[in-house]
């Protein structure tokens, strides 16, 4: 592959993770437990829709197939998708939707970080802005973990749950493809073996500060976001988001 | 939720400015309620400074005591501050 090809194929990895996460997030529309928290969630899952926006619209242009960002949203298939696995997990109970969050904050400010110094300079534009706001969900959803930790019985029993339920998706995070171990040597992408070093190192300081154990580390299994190979949540997932503008393609608003 | 503390919310406009009291929000302890105050009241640049008080805290004078508070005495106008001119440069004050 060349350098374009895994471009494209990273932009679609930060893309489509934070577009599918903002999704998710949106579906606790009318349901978060209190109205100040439901408006933070919103808030947090409209930030990641922005951010996909700004990767797919450079991801379509370099894939310069006539399809613009819209078109790399709404109409591709799971298989096409490239998005984390942890991020199209079902948002399950709040621990379990506090506890994904900050997993993939942690691992996404991790990479904003290593790319804000990207040789590609519309790369490093798009982290920097985008860090600020990462920065800020790494923040809350850390305090989270931390409330519901060291809570309630209740609290602290959900959240020991949550954790195993999500884990072995993690294992994405301590690894890259190939294509991103390549980009990184030539300084367009956030170095793999940092990010998953920074991302342990988080991930280990918020949960022993409110003893929370670190399970041990994730073990490879067959599916790959960065490959397409998907669970079954994401295909529903996508059913709902895409509905409209593939029932209605000429739709405006 | 019900058992969530309800806090009051200062925002400064900007640095020189006093926090102004704009509103209330629900938070389970002050962290979060810096937080879900940000997300109420400085989404769109609205401040610099974020203070927020639980609401119990706050002593308020009653209605009934209007008059006895806050009845000024009109005709001892030594008690206004009304015969000095700022210059300019001092701003606000």
């Amino acid at each position: 592959m060349n350098t374009q090809e895994d471009l494209i194929q990273y932009l679609l990895l930060l893309g489509d993770t934070a577009l599918v996460q903002g999704q998710r997030l949106c579906q606790w529309c009318g349901r978060a437990p209190a109205i100040e928290e439901e408006l933070a969630l919103m808030n947090v899952g409209l930030d990641l829709v922005g951010q996909a926006r700004n990767w797919l619209e450079y991801a379509a242009e370099l894939l310069n197939d006539g399809r613009d960002a819209d078109d790399l949203a709404f109409r591709r298939d799971e298989r096409e998708y490239r998005n984390l696995l942890l991020v199209e997990q079902p948002n399950g109970d709040f621990a379990v939707t506090m506890t994904k969050q900050f997993l993939y904050d942690a691992w996404h400010y991790q990479v904003l970080e290593g790319l804000c110094t990207s040789s590609d300079t519309r790369i490093a534009g798009i982290a920097a802005k985008s860090l600020k706001e990462v920065t800020y969900h790494l923040r809350r959803s850390g305090e989270w973990v931390q409330r519901l930790g060291d809570g309630t019985e209740e609290s602290r029993r959900r959240m020991l749950e949550a954790i195993p339920q999500v884990w072995r998706f993690t294992v994405e995070m301590l690894s890259g493809s190939d294509g991103e171990t390549r980009l990184a040597r030539t300084g367009f992408a956030a170095d793999p073996a940092r990010v998953a070093a920074g991302w342990s190192q988080q991930v280990a300081t918020v949960f022993a500060s409110v003893e929370l154990p670190v399970p041990a580390a994730a073990n490879y299994f067959y599916l790959s976001g960065r490959r397409g190979l998907h669970t079954e949540h994401l295909g529903l997932l996508l059913a709902e988001m895409q509905y409209l503008p593939r029932a209605y393609p000429d739709a405006t608003w | 939720m019900s058992v969530w503390t309800l806090y009051e919310v200062f925002v400064r406009s900007k640095h020189g400015l006093n926090h102004k009291h704009v509103g209330s929000v629900h938070a389970a302890d002050s962290a979060m309620a810096i937080e879900n105050a940000r997300e109420l009241y400085t989404r769109r640049s609205e401040g610099v400074s974020l203070w927020v008080v639980p609401s119990a805290l706050i002593t308020a004078s009653s209605p009934d005591e209007k008059d006895p508070l806050f009845a000024p005495a009109d005709d001892k106008v030594y008690r206004h501050a009304s015969f000095y001119e700022l210059p300019e440069e001092v701003g606000h004050m």
